[in-house]
């Protein structure tokens, strides 16, 4: 079901071509538009149809077990932070749209940039500690879990 | 040829393949190695590569640790229950206690995850799962990777692991070409990090023709994580443990959600409960000790995710097929009914796109659901994978060589797919793991590890003349035929992809054949391979793209060889559900309580195995009753 693309909408920008994790989107050479060279290839995974600026990319399921005459079409927007679907079955009865959030903070500007924290100490290198750690993982005062912290003792054979 | 060699040197930290493994290995990666060149080689791109590049709606590891929900041993037994025993418990521990923080960055960085208002704690989905707006995930996580790493390589196809050629069994760097302008890339490294994938399409699939893409995990796992470690020599662990998926038929969209949150069921066509009623044979099969449901009835203790196959495989062999999913109850309620299908638009959208062509309504009906081809990889109920040290505060003497997470070659670590052992990882288990293998990857350089590593012109000339030789076979031979596809001299990709799936499933226990194999059809399989292995040799690409596939084939294929020496190592049947060894039918715990070992000889191809003992750091049976997650 693969992914297919519209003529008159396509503009042969590349996007899609950027993306896709299964490289299977291509630029025809003569149309100078893209197009999905294995539909076998394909995961319907609609990251193409995601990042393509003019709506161009549109998918209808798989031939050997998908019906014609139904759609499922989507718009994606970093800025407002939502993704929205809409829904429509083949015979008709069904139309849904719904919406859901894809981020909570303004894009990428909350992710710490590491070579500008403070270094970890030479304690923390020789310690079982990841960065940010213990404190992210736990409220409390407690250190990260160890065999001894948590009364285990690793034994050989088998567990019953 | 006229493809350029580009040489990037002086690596510390080469990360091969960033999905949530390699993205959580290249961000890490900058708060140990402050001065340290650390490089992404991807396949793709890395804003939707790997396999969450579409999201996910769940995160499948998270203790709670700070609601007080659970300690990281309760998920040592949970996943050793639900593996028939068959974990490494040290790192699963490891990696339990670490991934609280990894969720907590995730939160920070904008990933919206689901609360659960009343007690201020996550929305769990399940006693492990908590639920999220999971649509960018990838690209979060990417950006994280991004503001780490000094360079991103995306679009750089990764062949063949580089090997030190002054001390023996020590990486050096990693190989590949571009797909775009199919330039030969050479990465010279102190470490390598790989976090590429595990496998689909290795097994026939169900889907036919132009469905074939719609696979469980995603058509581009090429079992790349195997294939490099398995050729570079490294050891690995557990690759008999494929895994079988009990999924919505055809769109093969999760059932997690469905069972966990939204309380569906299942039940055969005739509307009947038919678990139950394999249980006492199927005890008789595996042991009380693995099957007890009295046990799990009065407890959270779950029963083993092959074991509900088996179930669903035998009620079906019986003529009560299919099995159906009771969504009719749950979707009566509107919430409910709008999660199930965010559930799949966050995740599987194929699974939607089915359901609106085949008017599927699971508010009207109960939608039909079959266990799929197998798959090999090592973060959801399986754990195949490199044989890889644990870290030093856990691990017994015999699975500890000094640096976490690193594989039996020095330098080369893993993380996600390809770390062998712990299943039930998941995306953030996997980031998690990333993350222990970067910063021991550094500790492994500021020890001097990685001094005086050489690497001659003669290896990178072998591997540029070794990668093209697809595409001058195909110069050469192409025109001896008219046109079409069929040529006495080569197969191209897709026909040697077809050879293979048709091969393990006959023989190493695919779906065609009720998942059953014997230690006479392994055998006749093997041979097959080793024919197999001759002819694609003789792989013909004519373009960069069919080079792409020639080389994810040579990795599925290595990934599928070390499955069949794996499966017939194993003289038991460990995991009824996932595949059975009709020769022995029964788990046989008393010579085969152990995890497999195998080593290929990178001269030779011959292949060594060997039993490692198991070491388990928890009791069966849990003190405390877990805390109510609804």
């Amino acid at each position: 079901m693969p992914t297919f693309v519209y003529m008159t909408r396509c503009d042969g920008c590349g996007e899609c071509v950027d993306i896709c994790p299964s490289d299977i989107m291509h630029i025809d050479k003569k149309l100078r538009r893209a197009y999905n060279i294995e539909p076998n290839m394909c995961w319907e995974c609609y990251s193409c149809v995601k990042a393509c600026p003019h709506q161009a990319i549109d998918v209808r399921g798989y031939a050997d077990f998908a019906p014609l005459g139904h759609s499922v079409r989507v718009l994606r927007d970093e800025e407002k932070g939502t993704i929205a679907w809409r829904i429509k079955f083949r015979n008709g009865k069904k139309d849904m749209e719904l919406l859901a959030p894809i981020t909570t903070k303004p894009w990428g500007k909350h992710i710490p940039k590491l070579a500008e924290v403070p270094p970890p100490s030479q304690e923390m290198r020789d310690s079982q500690l990841l960065f940010n750690e213990p404190k992210y993982i736990r409220m409390d005062e407690g250190g990260l879990h160890t065999l001894e912290s948590n009364g285990l003792e690793i034994k050989k054979g088998v567990q019953y | 040829m006229g493809y350029k060699t580009i040489i990037e040197d002086n690596i510390d930290i080469l990360v091969v393949g960033a999905g949530l493994g390699g993205t959580g290995a290249a961000f890490e990666a900058r708060y140990w190695g402050r001065d340290k060149k650390i490089v992404i080689a991807e396949k793709a791109n890395i804003m939707r590569s790997g396999a969450v590049a579409q999201g996910l709606y769940a995160i499948n590891c998270y203790m709670g640790t700070r609601f007080g929900e659970n300690n990281p041993e309760d998920h040592v037994r949970y996943a050793r229950i639900d593996l028939m025993g068959m974990v490494r418990e040290d790192l699963l521990f490891d990696m339990a206690r670490h991934v609280d923080s990894t969720v907590h960055n995730f939160e920070e960085w904008g990933l919206p995850i689901m609360r659960n208002e009343k007690k201020g704690s996550f929305l769990r989905e399940g006693r492990w799962q908590i639920m999220i707006h999971g649509e960018s995930y990838k690209p979060i996580v990417a950006e994280a990777a991004k503001k780490s790493a000094d360079k991103v390589f995306n679009r750089i196809c990764v062949t063949h692991l580089l090997m030190d050629e002054s001390k023996e069994n020590r990486v050096a760097g990693a190989v590949g070409f571009n797909v775009r302008t199919g330039n030969y890339h050479v990465f010279k490294s102190k470490t390598v990090i790989c976090g590429a994938g595990g496998a689909s399409n290795i097994f026939k699939p169900r889907s036919i023709g132009e469905g074939a893409g719609r696979v469980w995990y995603a058509p581009w796992s090429s079992g790349s994580a195997y294939g490099l470690m398995i050729e570079a020599g490294a050891k690995m662990t557990q690759m008999e443990n494929r895994i079988v998926l009990a999924r919505f038929k055809d769109g093969y969209g999760p059932v997690g959600a469905y069972f966990l949150h939204l309380k569906t069921y299942t039940q055969n066509a005739y509307g009947e409960e038919y678990e139950s009623k394999w249980f006492p044979e199927l005890q008789k099969m595996v042991g009380k000790e693995y099957l007890d449901p009295e046990v799990s009835h009065r407890t959270h203790r779950p029963i083993p995710t092959c074991l509900r196959n088996h179930a669903i495989i035998s009620e079906v062999n019986a003529g009560r097929g299919p099995i159906h999913m009771v969504t009719m109850e749950a979707f009566q309620d509107p919430h409910l009914e709008e999660i199930g299908w965010h559930n799949f638009l966050g995740m599987t959208v194929g699974q939607a796109v089915l359901w609106a062509a085949t008017d599927v309504d699971p508010k009207y009906e109960n939608p039909e659901l079959t266990t799929s081809e197998p798959y090999v990889m090592g973060s959801h109920a399986t754990g195949c994978g490199a044989w890889c040290s644990g870290p030093e505060d856990v691990s017994p003497p015999e699975y500890f060589w000094g640096y976490n997470r690193m594989t039996t070659v020095e330098g080369l670590f893993g993380a996600g797919d390809a770390v062998g052992g712990t299943p039930h990882a998941f995306s953030s288990g996997s980031f998690t793991e990333g993350r222990l293998a970067a910063k021991a990857a550094c500790k492994y350089i500021d020890d001097g590890k990685a001094e005086g590593i050489r690497v001659s012109d003669d290896q990178i000339n072998r591997r540029k003349e070794q990668i093209y030789k697809p595409l001058e076979t195909y110069r050469v031979y192409s025109n001896e035929v008219v046109a079409g596809t069929v040529n006495p001299n080569f197969i191209n990709p897709r026909q040697g992809l077809d050879r293979l799936q048709k091969l393990m499933d006959e023989y190493c226990g695919g779906f065609g054949v009720n998942y059953m194999t014997n230690d006479k059809l392994l055998n006749i399989g093997l041979k097959k391979m080793y024919i197999l292995g001759q002819d694609l040799e003789k792989v013909a690409a004519s373009d960069i793209h069919e080079l792409l596939r020639a080389w994810e084939l040579k990795h599925r294929f290595l990934t599928s060889e070390s499955v069949f020496q794996h499966t017939l190592f194993r003289k038991e049947t460990r995991w009824p559900g996932y595949y059975y060894r009709g020769d022995a039918m029964k788990l046989d715990d008393k010579n085969w309580h152990v995890l497999t070992v195998s080593r290929r000889d990178p001269e030779t191809g011959e292949y060594t195995m060997e039993k490692a003992p198991l070491y388990h750091l928890v009791g069966d049976v849990e003190k405390a009753p877990p805390v109510e997650h609804h």
